[in-house]
C-alpha cells in the first residue's frame, strides 16, 4: 500500500508501485483533470505539484510520491468559485481546446507561489516547459499576469 | 506495447549500503532516480518485466556539502537545487548555468545530475561545466568506493565506465581560482526543451604579463563523449590572446572534437557555430 496526500487529503493506493500517479490520479482517483499529452516528458500537460514544486505526473512511479503532498487543478477553485489564476485565464482568452490548461494553470499556480517578480519574461520562463497548441501563448501569459494583479 | 507497470517489481533501498546490496542480488535491476530519462524509455514499453532499484529513498545522496576543498554534490541532488545552492553559484556558475538550461522547470525539479551523468547521452548539459571544473565521480559498488575523473567515466554514446553493480554517489568539484573569464553557452532549437546542438564551457586564467597561464576548453555535443581541446589549450598556454593565437587555436579544435551530422544538425554547423563560441570566448566578447 502507498499513501500520499492528495489535495490536502490523505489516500491509500492498492496495487502496481510502478503505476505512474498520472493513472493513478485520474483511474483510481478518479481526479481526471490532469491530461495526458506526450507521456514524454515534452508537453507538461500532465504537470501537477510535488511538494509545491511542478513536475510531469507522467514520469513518475506512484511508489516515488509516497509519503509526499501532490496538489493537482482540483484543489484550485469550482466552477461557481474560481480561482484568481482560473478567472484570469477565463477573463484574457488563456484556454482553447484545455488540454494544456490544467498543466498551466499548476505551473502558474507554483510561479506565483514563489515569489519572483511576476512579468512577461518571468512568466514566459516559468512556463516554458508547458506547451500549447492552439493559443499562441500570447493570452495564456496575459492570464498569469492578470490573476497575479488581482488582490 | 506501453509501460506495463504490473509487469515491474520496484525495490526501495532506505540507504547507500543497502542500495548497493539490493543491487548485487537483483544486477539486472534498472537504477532509477528522477526518472526525466529511464520513465520516458518505459513509458515507450521498452523496459517491461524489469526489476527497478528505486534509489530515491537514499538520503544520503541528496545533499550538498561544502568543504574548504571543494563542494561534494550527492548523485540525487536535482539541476533546481544546483542553481539555488549559494556556494555552487558563486564558485561553480558555469555548473549553475548548465543546469538551468536541462528542459524546463518540471525537468529540472526530478532530473538528477547523478542520473544525467550515468545516461552519458552526448548531449548531457553538465558535462562541458562539469570537465572544466575537474570534476570526479564518486562511485561504490560490490568492491567498494572508487573515484573516477569526469573525463573516464564516458565509453560512448549512452555508455559509461561503471561496473557491473556500480552505482554513482556523488561528483566532487574541487575549489578553482577565480578565472579571469567564465562562460557557459548552449545552442539548441529553442530556449527551453530543446536537445543542445553543440555547448560549450570554458576557463582562461590570464596573468599580469596578458599571458594565458591556464585555459580550460570543453564542448559538448561534437563528439560520442564530452570533449575537453587539450591541443588548443596547451597551444593558449604562455600566449597573448591576439587575433593570431585565437585563429590558431580555433584551428587546433578539430584535433579533440568530430561532429556527426544528425536529426538535430549537421556537421558543418556544428563547426561553425562551435568555432564562433570559442573564438568569441578568447576575445572577451560572450561572458
Ligand atoms: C523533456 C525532457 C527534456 C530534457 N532536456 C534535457 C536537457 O536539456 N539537457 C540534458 O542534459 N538532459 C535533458 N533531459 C534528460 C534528463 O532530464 C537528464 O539527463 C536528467 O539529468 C536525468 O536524471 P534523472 O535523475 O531523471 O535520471 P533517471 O531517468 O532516473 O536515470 C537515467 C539513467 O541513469 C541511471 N542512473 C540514475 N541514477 C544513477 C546512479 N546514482 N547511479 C547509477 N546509475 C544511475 C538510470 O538507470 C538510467 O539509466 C531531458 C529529458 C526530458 C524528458
Ligand atoms: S504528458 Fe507528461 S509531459 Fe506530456
Ligand atoms: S488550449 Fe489547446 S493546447 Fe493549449
Amino acid at each position: 500500500m502507498i499513501t500520499l496526500t492528495v489535495n490536502g487529503r490523505k489516500q491509500s493506493f492498492h496495487g502496481a508501485p510502478f503505476k505512474r500517479l498520472i493513472d493513478v490520479l485520474r483511474e483510481n482517483f478518479a481526479l481526471t483533470g490532469t491530461k495526458e499529452g506526450c507521456g514524454e516528458g515534452e508537453c507538461g500537460a500532465c504537470t501537477v505539484l510535488l511538494d509545491g514544486e511542478p513536475v510531469n505526473s507522467c514520469l513518475i512511479p506512484v511508489c516515488q510520491a509516497e509519503g509526499r503532498a501532490v496538489e493537482t487543478v482540483e484543489s484550485l477553485g469550482a466552477p461557481e468559485k474560481l480561482s484568481k489564476l482560473q478567472a484570469g485565464f477565463l477573463a484574457c482568452g488563456g484556454a482553447q481546446c484545455g488540454i494544456c490548461t490544467p498543466g498551466m494553470l499548476m505551473t502558474a499556480r507554483a510561479h506565483l507561489k514563489s515569489g519572483v517578480r511576476v512579468d512577461e519574461t518571468s512568466v514566459r520562463e516559468a512556463l516554458s516547459g508547458n506547451l500549447c497548441r492552439c493559443t499562441g501563448y500570447q493570452d495564456i501569459v496575459k492570464s498569469v499576469i492578470t490573476a497575479a494583479k488581482k488582490k | 506495447m506501453r509501460g506495463d507497470a504490473k509487469s515491474m517489481t520496484v525495490l526501495s533501498p532506505r540507504s547507500a549500503a543497502e542500495a548497493v546490496k539490493a543491487y548485487a542480488q537483483a544486477p539486472a535491476a534498472l537504477p532509477l532516480a528522477g526518472g526525466t530519462d529511464l520513465m520516458v524509455a518505459w513509458n515507450l514499453g521498452q523496459w517491461n518485466g524489469r526489476a527497478v532499484l528505486d534509489l530515491s529513498r537514499v538520503a544520503e545522496w541528496r545533499t550538498i556539502k561544502a568543504s574548504a576543498q571543494g563542494v561534494l554534490i550527492g548523485s540525487l541532488v536535482t539541476h533546481s537545487q544546483i542553481q539555488a545552492h549559494p556556494v555552487l553559484q558563486k564558485r561553480f556558475p558555469l555548473l549553475v548555468a548548465a543546469c538551468a538550461t536541462v528542459g524546463a522547470a518540471q525537468i529540472q525539479n526530478r532530473g538528477t545530475i547523478g542520473g544525467n551523468i550515468a545516461n552519458a547521452s552526448p548531449a548531457g548539459d553538465t558535462f562541458p561545466a562539469l570537465a572544466v571544473y575537474e570534476a570526479t565521480v564518486r562511485v561504490i559498488g560490490p568492491a567498494g568506493q572508487r573515484v573516477v575523473p569526469i573525463a573516464d567515466i564516458f565509453a560512448g554514446v549512452k555508455k559509461t565506465t561503471l561496473k557491473p553493480g556500480e552505482l554513482i554517489e556523488a561528483i566532487f568539484l574541487p575549489f578553482v581560482k577565480t578565472p579571469t573569464r567564465g562562460v557557459f553557452r548552449k545552442v539548441g532549437t529553442r530556449a527551453a526543451q530543446a536537445i543542445s546542438k553543440t555547448m560549450f564551457a570554458g576557463l582562461i586564467w590570464i596573468g599580469k604579463d596578458k599571458k594565458v597561464t591556464e585555459a580550460r576548453l570543453s564542448f559538448g555535443s561534437l563528439a560520442p563523449t564530452v570533449r575537453r581541446l587539450h591541443a588548443a589549450e596547451s597551444f593558449l598556454r604562455g600566449r597573448q590572446l591576439d587575433p593570431i593565437s585565437i585563429n590558431a587555436a580555433a584551428e587546433l579544435m578539430t584535433s579533440d572534437v568530430s561532429p556527426i551530422d544528425d536529426i538535430r544538425s549537421t556537421r558543418e554547423y556544428r563547426l561553425i557555430v562551435s568555432r564562433n563560441l570559442l573564438v568569441a570566448f578568447l576575445k572577451g566578447e560572450v561572458k
